[in-house]
């Protein structure tokens, strides 16, 4: 059996360093094929009609001029007559016709009559909210007397808006049945294996009989987990018409229905003793629930305290069931503690990274990693020369600094792969993953190219099928540790396997053999090397083929990261507008096995970061409870104008490598925040509490705080 | 898709006698118009191209002074040197768009004529959306919405970016209708609707804007933008100043339903451009604004914009 660890530093090739992404080309140039550039011969196009109703009582559906609409081939009715809408933008009934003008059409002469019923969407104002359940406060030690007999207090109410994922491309599949119990589907999912089984229970086929097929995604960020009402629509409606289904959502329902990250709004209080400990943490908060309430952001974050609670309510509203989003509760979490202890540092006279250093034994397993993530973060940003105390700039634009701390799990997932080695010495992985853009085609050949000392246009990477070896699905942090994992079992097998195959026809032992550098060797120097190709020709025509999984024997996956931003920014004390000047994020995560495609991840992560610290927050119409920007003008994301310099560090080496591989997806988007409020607030001379740091709250901020 | 029908003429009057129709429209770059189509804000029977008349694109100098034609470019009046160092206060506005896409397609008097942001309208609410027989954006979410001019029902506010500076500079505008051309104060194409059935413009029908014409130059203008974002973003309140021979004009965009001219600013600059002057103009435009429920900041955002300006035009 062969030893399952990862090379050593000096063995590594292409492990460690910087890879291009090896599907960028044909993104680039247009030819990489998405879900939504699936066409099929005889596709329809499927359109759904939305409730523009908050809450109401669906009372009477006509679909007869629908179905008299030129070019409407079929209409399905998703929810019938009786049921009670709890959100705007629900999907009602589906149309498909023969092009989308022609779905649209149909769509717009469907007669939908409702009972509107009151509706709830705006839960700022915790008072207001109808029939929000008091929460349960999770308690250890004594808060309240310990902040009561604390040297310095801060006390703050902190809020973030509700968020929208708004991935580029929007959620939905084609479907095409191919017999009356064969169905495939090409879908922008996270998950598609998960998909297949989620399918086939819900159209009633065996799941062996669904084939999700996704080459390439535009962006899920947490919210394509599920197969979705409009999966099954869109395979219905295919079975029905008996032809392939296009069904993809708009700009306008991609924001409002496909995805939502709760709101948080939370009361602290925190105190310290004399010398900078951190002794007591008292919080509540609540947050948009959705239909179905949604989870408690993890605060405290980061740190535990001797004394601290903390009570979440979950606030039912009408604006849509949250989901996943990249890091769930994780940023909120982190944007509410760590501008809870700049404020706490302020009122203690302190620097805040003395602060946080102070404390950081209070961060537990990883606190000697935050300990030289901050020395590195501080000296690449220029802290102990820049840093100032909060309020001392003057001018019309001032700049401050701020930083904060994350944590994530990120343990490789279950995943199986298989590696194939031919004759004519191609080496191929097979593995029921999805590439969701973020460099896992890249990092399985990566993994495979390495272990069998070949080049990465030797090896060949097939996923993206629901048939292949399955894979768990592409979120938490999970997909690199398991790819990673089960490729380099595969592999490690395959190299043994051959070896096994072509040492008989050697006349000599597997174990007299050894694949190094693209050459085979004999360990006894009985031969000369030969080359890769040459020894692959003595493998057959049926293929090497062996298996590897994850977990599996060896630690090559490992669970929690610990990682370290910090902000520049400046603020016009006049427009309220914040600019960023520049972010450093300082980031582990363990073995990193391509050093580009991981700094590629952390550079998105602080781009969406700016946006939902600067510009992004689902707007509800109190009057209607419809999203009122439901599109890419006023749902603002941010460009590349908005964020400023980015500097980003991964930490290698000693006491990181030797962890194994461990998940970067989420880790860096829940940081710049957190550390971007803490820098304006340092930068204003007044706590800016609330996010999107928008001019309108910055102003008010700047007046409550007296420096209008 | 609701079909329609699509006309290019050659001439102004042919342009003229195909939108005396009902339904019809004019269609300049289509960046505006082909959305508020698609969104369902606006039907339209027939789109009148007007970018195949000759004679209605191009800057050029007259007697009159500079002479702006309809179907020039944003991105034309950024390469047009004459007008990017006199006029700043309009190459400014333009640079604002923030979008080669837009620059390219974007016209001026699409850009004249564009209709309003406003979320309710965009969502096929109406122009002046009501509920319970009250505004619906006065009882909703106003964040973007007008803090002048707003005392009636309609409370969006103007979206063009060229209006502000092109009103300051004291710009004409000339239309082109079934009685041949007229020539008329900029900012008298403007007016405030009172409800849905009204329109934001005082064309009358069939009529096309065909040009604008900045008078000689006046010696300093300039136009500030505040927005939330850097790249492509509405600015959420602007404000272009120019003087000239002693007189200042203050024209503020993205306040009210039409450009506002502040004469209380302009007054306040008579004297020169000074650091006093300029911040009591940005006093004098908001004394009178009126916030809604949702809109306050942009008092103080309006404030600032017409100090910048006033800053910038003075050189710094
Ligand atoms: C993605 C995007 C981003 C944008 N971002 C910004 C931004 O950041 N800032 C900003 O200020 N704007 C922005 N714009 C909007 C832009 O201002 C308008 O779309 C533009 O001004 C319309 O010009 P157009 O030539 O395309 O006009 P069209 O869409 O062709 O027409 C607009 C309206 O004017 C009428 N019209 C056109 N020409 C004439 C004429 N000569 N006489 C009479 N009526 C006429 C049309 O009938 C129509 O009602 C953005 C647009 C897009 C698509």
């Amino acid at each position: 059996m062969p030893e399952y660890i990862w090379p050593q530093a000096a063995d590594r090739r292409l492990i460690g360093s910087r890879v291009s992404r090896l599907d960028g080309p044909v993104k680039a140039t247009g030819r990489a094929r998405y879900a939504y550039d699936t066409n099929r011969r005889g596709m329809l196009w499927a359109i759904m009609v939305q409730s523009p109703h908050a809450h109401a009582r669906i009372t009477a559906i006509d679909t007869s001029e629908a179905e008299a609409t030129p070019g409407v081939v079929a209409v399905h009715i998703i929810q019938d007559v009786g049921t009670e809408i709890q959100w705007a933008h629900d999907e009602i009934v589906a149309v498909a016709a023969t092009s989308e003008e022609a779905a649209r059409d149909g769509a717009a002469a469907v007669k939908i009559d409702y009972e509107v019923l009151p509706h709830f969407v705006t839960e700022r104002n915790l008072q207001a909210a109808p029939d929000a359940q008091p929460a349960q406060a999770e308690t250890t030690g004594d808060p309240a007397t310990a902040i009561a007999s604390a040297a310095a207090r801060s006390s703050g109410t902190y809020h973030a808006a509700q968020i929208a994922h708004c991935s580029l491309e929007s959620h939905g599949q084609v479907t095409e049945w191919q017999d009356d119990e064969t169905l495939t589907v090409w879908a922008s999912t996270q998950a598609i294996s998960g998909v297949a089984s989620q399918l086939g229970e819900a159209v009633g086929i065996p799941a062996s009989n669904v084939h999700v097929e996704t080459q390439y995604m535009g962006g899920g960020f947490g919210s394509k987990f599920s197969a979705d009402r409009w999966g099954v629509v869109g395979s219905e409606l295919a079975r029905v018409t008996g032809r392939p289904i296009k069904l993809m959502l708009d700009r306008n329902q991609e924001v409002s229905v496909a995805g939502a990250r709760p709101s948080t709004h939370v009361e602290v209080e925190a105190g310290a003793d004399g010398d900078g400990n951190v002794v007591a943490w008292n919080s509540r908060g609540w947050g948009s629930g959705g239909p179905a309430g949604a989870g408690s952001p993890p605060i405290p974050y980061v740190f535990e305290f001797e004394n601290q609670t903390h009570a979440h309510t979950s606030v039912p509203t009408n604006t849509g069931p949250a989901r996943a989003w990249r890091a769930p509760n994780h940023p909120q979490a982190c944007f509410v503690t760590m501008r809870a202890l700049e404020d706490l540092a302020h009122e203690a006279g302190m620097d805040p990274l003395d602060l946080f250093l102070k404390n950081i034994e209070k961060t537990g397993a990883r606190s000697s990693t935050y300990a030289e993530e901050l020395e590195k973060a501080a000296a690449l940003i220029g802290w102990r020369d820049r840093w100032h105390p909060r309020g001392e700039q003057t001018g019309t634009v001032r700049s401050g600094l701020g930083l904060a701390l994350h944590t994530w799990g990120g343990r490789g997932h279950r995943s199986n792969c298989e590696v194939l080695a031919y004759r004519d010495g191609l080496v191929e992985a097979r593995i029921g993953s999805q590439d969701l853009g973020t460099g896992t085609r890249t990092v399985i050949a990566i993994v495979l190219a390495d272990t069998f000392g070949l080049a990465l246009d030797e090896v060949k990477v097939t996923m993206g099928r629901s048939v292949l070896p399955v894979s768990g699905a592409s979120g938490g942090s999970t997909t690199v540790g398991g790819v990673s994992g089960a490729t380099r079992r595969a592999a490690l097998n395959a190299v043994e396997a051959v070896l096994e195959r072509i040492a008989p026809r050697l006349g000599t032992e597997a174990t007299n053999l050894l694949l190094k550098d693209g050459q085979l060797h004999f360990v006894d120097a009985s031969h000369p090397a030969m080359s890769w190709k040459q020894a692959a020709s003595l493998i057959g025509v049926n293929p090497v083929s062996a298996m590897g999984a994850n977990p599996g024997p060896g630690q090559l996956t490992d669970s929690g990261v610990g990682g370290v931003q910090m902000a520049d920014v400046s603020v016009d004390m006049e427009t309220g507008v914040v600019s960023i000047n520049k972010l450093v994020a300082v980031q582990d995560c363990g073995l990193i096995i391509d050093m580009k495609t991981a700094e590629s991840q952390v550079y998105g992560a602080l781009i969406m970061g700016v946006t939902y610290a600067l510009t992004e927050e689902r707007v509800f119409d109190p009057l209607t409870g419809r999203m009122l920007n439901a599109d890419m003008e006023f749902y603002k994301l941010a460009g590349i104008a908005d964020v400023g310099e980015m500097v980003v560090h991964m930490m290698t080496g000693p006491g990181y490598d030797e962890r194994g591989v461990i998940g970067l997806g989420e880790p860096p988007v829940i940081a710049p925040g957190a550390a971007i409020a803490n820098a304006a607030t340092n930068a204003a001379g007044v706590p800016i509490n609330e996010m999107p740091m928008t001019p309108e709250r910055v102003l008010a901020a700047i007046e409550a705080g007296g420096m209008a | 898709m609701r079909r329609f029908e699509y006309t290019s003429p050659q001439t102004a009057d042919d342009a003229v006698r195909m939108l005396s129709s009902e339904g019809a429209a004019a269609l300049a770059g289509g960046t505006d118009i082909l959305s508020l189509m698609k969104d369902g804000a606006a039907a339209y029977s027939r789109l009148v191209n007007l970018k195949g008349i000759r004679g209605l694109g191009g800057i050029r100098n007259t007697d009159a002074g500079m002479e702006i034609g309809a179907t020039a470019k944003l991105g034309d009046l950024l390469e047009h040197h004459g007008l990017v160092t006199m006029f700043p206060a309009v190459a400014e506005a333009a640079m604002g768009v923030g979008s080669r896409q837009v620059l390219s397609m974007r016209t001026v008097g699409g850009d004249l004529c564009a209709r309003p942001r406003c979320w309710y309208f965009r969502a096929g609410f109406g122009l002046v959306p009501m509920h319970d027989g009250e505004s619906m954006a006065k009882q909703g979410d106003n964040r973007y919405h007008a803090i002048f001019g707003n005392s009636g029902a309609a409370v969006f506010v103007n979206p063009s970016s060229l209006a502000p500076p092109l009103i300051a500079l004291g710009a004409s505008a000339t239309i082109h209708g079934a009685d041949g051309p007229r020539t008329i104060a900029l900012e008298d194409l403007y007016r405030t609707p009172a409800s849905s059935d009204e329109s934001e413009f005082t064309l009358g029908f069939g009529e096309i804007v065909t040009h604008v014409t900045i008078p000689p130059p006046s010696s300093q203008n300039a136009t500030y933008e505040v927005r939330n974002r850097k790249g492509m973003d509405w600015p959420l309140a602007t404000a272009s100043v120019a003087v000239s021979d002693g007189a200042a004009r203050v024209v503020l965009g993205h306040v009210a339903p039409t450009p506002w001219m502040s004469a209380a600013a302009g007054e306040a600059l008579a004297g020169g451009l000074t650091d006093a002057s300029a911040a009591a103009a940005g006093d004098a435009a908001v004394a009178d604004a009126r916030a809604l429920s949702g809109n306050g900041y942009k008092i103080q955002l309006t404030r600032v914009a017409v100090k910048r300006a006033a800053l910038a035009a003075r050189g710094g």
